[in-house]
């Protein structure tokens, strides 16, 4: 693979390596291509995005093409395909959410960071990413930084989480 | 007289740990099940409990299992489906944080039940704190011998494992979710073979909502007659509603099936009225996938009868008038909120999560929100609903999976409802794309 040859090797860290292994096992023998979806996810835990390199590091360990991984991350949205800032904002688009005035407050913020959906700020501090659904309705609008749900967000909110983040 | 059958200990403070679930009972019906009772005594009660599918296709769970194929030496899987991703619907989301043991306990007698040794909970993976939950309950489980090896001596086996989804809607379909437990792109199967004879690595599985198999641990407990006598008819039991939009009290709410839609939108007790000062416009029953009605129909009946939250209910009077009951999804508006805006919404969503496999929905979505997008801002043209009722009527019914379907109705009956409001939009662009603008004529607002 050419990538190979001109960008650093990704190996996961050892606690990853362990934890790699046994995501693999879960799996009935000869059907650990099961196991990507997790190891995607363990990818980006550590790089912050899943990078080419880092994809061709899970192929050759699940013993499957660089194609079959690449297919897989482009269709789903959690994947970020290019690297992104320290925080990456996943802010709920859906109808539940604009109800309670998710399009002002995301209006705000995006005015606030002085970006757009899918831009990443100056500094490299924040990434803003629109997202559908996060079933989290009723407590609307409802943003994701990492694992962490930010919930009942109103314009001062978002500015006391910026404000916290960027410290 | 709101039966809890999934959320009684649900405030108990650290309920969420084994031994405080152990303390109120918990594991109890994992003894019983594994020690006094056969996989077939299982199911029997299941079927007679008459539980419907609890993420949306309500389709009764004892029938389910009975279609799974036994063939010798192959193994067989269950799956729960958390992939809890339909617009509206939060619900599982609720019960697998506050409640992570009740949903492994369902499992375990759910797996005996179908003679699963390898059984897999699919989260949705921006759930991932709600699977580092489940994984440490899992972890406290097994050190007390409820899963592993040899479960309580009884010689049966059993390991549990949560995966993360990747972020796709469709993978809460099921044949797409087994696909994507395959590690593959979400892809629904084209059926048949359904999952019960072909499912998981093409072996006989069951796919079932989390909800759906929570409701096992009452049901060996107290047997399938006790669960079916709570609620109406067909609809037997409870049912979690989460509901969300212009009400007093958005939550998770569950409900013995027959409640009133009025009692409960207005009912202290749940989401307790419309926000002070506006008027209930319109409602989504059960996730952004079901027919939306205006809030008449929606308490009322054609025969002036109140509507009930039944599964028969709901979807009295077919599309005209119903809906359905779906998800618990239920979502409210104010006469604040332009259905035209929310539908196009709606059909961003679909558009977004079609997989793309087949050209009615991948291309359909796309054109319905595109449609929807120029009338909502302003460009709309004058043949442009009845474009919108052509398009959703060739997208129906025409495509592998329900998420054709899904993306349709929202946008048929938007306009079956609201038809005015879509004119208002193309007749007075520049007054309907003021900020805040909302179609303010006649309509039976409550």
């Amino acid at each position: 693979m050419t990538t190979e040859l001109n960008n650093p090797a990704v190996t996961f860290t050892a606690d990853r390596l362990t934890r790699a292994k046994e995501i693999i096992d879960w799996y009935p023998v000869g059907k650990q291509k099961s196991a990507l979806l997790p190891l995607l996810h363990l990818l980006q835990e550590q790089e912050g995005w899943t990078s080419p390199e880092g994809m061709d590091y899970v192929a050759r360990m699940l013993d499957i093409q660089p194609i079959e991984v690449y297919e897989v991350a482009s269709f789903y949205t959690m994947y970020h395909l290019k690297p992104v800032g320290k925080h990456v904002i996943e802010y709920c688009r859906t109808g539940p959410c604009c109800l309670m005035g998710g399009e002002e407050v995301y209006a705000h913020m995006k005015q606030r960071l002085g970006v757009d959906t899918g831009q990443t700020t100056v500094d490299g501090q924040f990434t803003l990413k629109e997202v559908e659904c996060l079933a989290a309705c009723g407590m609307g609008p409802v943003f994701q930084i990492r694992e962490k749900y930010y919930m009942h967000l109103t314009n001062e909110k978002v500015d006391e989480i910026i404000d916290e983040l960027s410290k | 007289m709101a039966t809890k059958i999934l959320t009684q200990y649900i405030d108990v403070p650290g309920i969420e740990t084994f031994d405080v679930y152990r303390k109120q009972g918990g594991y109890t019906a994992v003894e019983k099940a594994i020690k006094t009772m056969t996989p077939e005594a299982i199911v029997e009660e299941v079927k007679k409990a008459g539980v419907r599918g609890r993420g949306g296709a309500g389709f009764p769970m004892g029938m389910k299992w009975s279609f799974l194929a036994k063939p010798e030496g192959v193994p067989r899987y269950l799956v729960c489906n958390a992939d809890e991703s339909e617009p509206g619907t939060f619900k599982d989301h609720y019960l697998m944080k506050n409640l992570p043991h009740l949903l492994i306990e369902g499992m375990i007698i759910s797996s005996f039940a179908l003679g699963a040794n390898k059984s897999f909970i699919y989260v949705r993976g921006e759930l991932m704190y709600v699977i580092r939950i489940l994984e440490k309950a899992i972890a406290e489980a097994k050190a007390k011998g409820f899963l592993g090896k040899n479960i309580l001596g009884s010689g049966y086996d059993l390991e549990l494992i949560v995966q993360p989804g990747g972020g796709a809607y469709i993978c809460g379909e099921e044949t797409a979710l087994l696909e994507s437990l395959e590690g593959k792109r979400g892809n629904p199967r084209n059926k048949p073979p359904f999952p019960a004879v072909k499912g998981l690595y093409q072996c006989p599985t069951v796919v079932n909502n989390v909800e759906s198999i929570a409701t096992t641990t009452w049901i060996v407990h107290n047997g399938g007659d006790a669960y079916a006598a709570i609620g109406i008819g067909r609809s037997t039991g409870t049912k979690l509603i989460s509901a969300s939009g212009h009400i007093n009290k958005p939550g998770v709410y569950e409900i013995d099936l027959g409640v009133p839609v009025e009692d409960f939108i207005y009912a202290d007790e749940w989401c307790g009225g419309i926000r002070p000062g506006h008027k209930f416009k319109a409602l989504v029953a059960g996730g952004s996938s079901v027919p939306i009605l205006p809030a008449n129909l929606a308490l009322t009946l054609e025969n002036g009868d109140k509507r009930l939250m039944t599964y028969e209910s709901l979807s009295e009077g077919g599309f005209k008038t119903g809906t359905m009951l779906g998800s618990g999804g239920f979502i409210v508006f104010d006469e604040t909120s332009c259905i035209v805006r929310n539908t196009w919404n709606f059909s961003r969503f679909y558009h977004h999560e079609s997989c793309g496999q087949c050209s009615p929905c991948r291309e359909g979505t796309g054109w319905m929100e595109k449609v929807l997008h120029r009338i909502e801002y302003g460009h709309g043209h004058q043949q442009d609903i009845d474009l919108l009722v052509d398009v959703a009527s060739k997208i129906e019914g025409n495509t592998i999976c329900p998420l054709g379907d899904a993306a349709a109705w929202p946008v048929a009956s938007a306009i079956r409802h609201f038809r005015e409001e879509f004119q208002w939009h193309i007749d007075n662009p520049t007054e309907a794309t003021q900020p805040g603008a909302v179609y303010r004529g006649e309509m039976a607002l409550v």
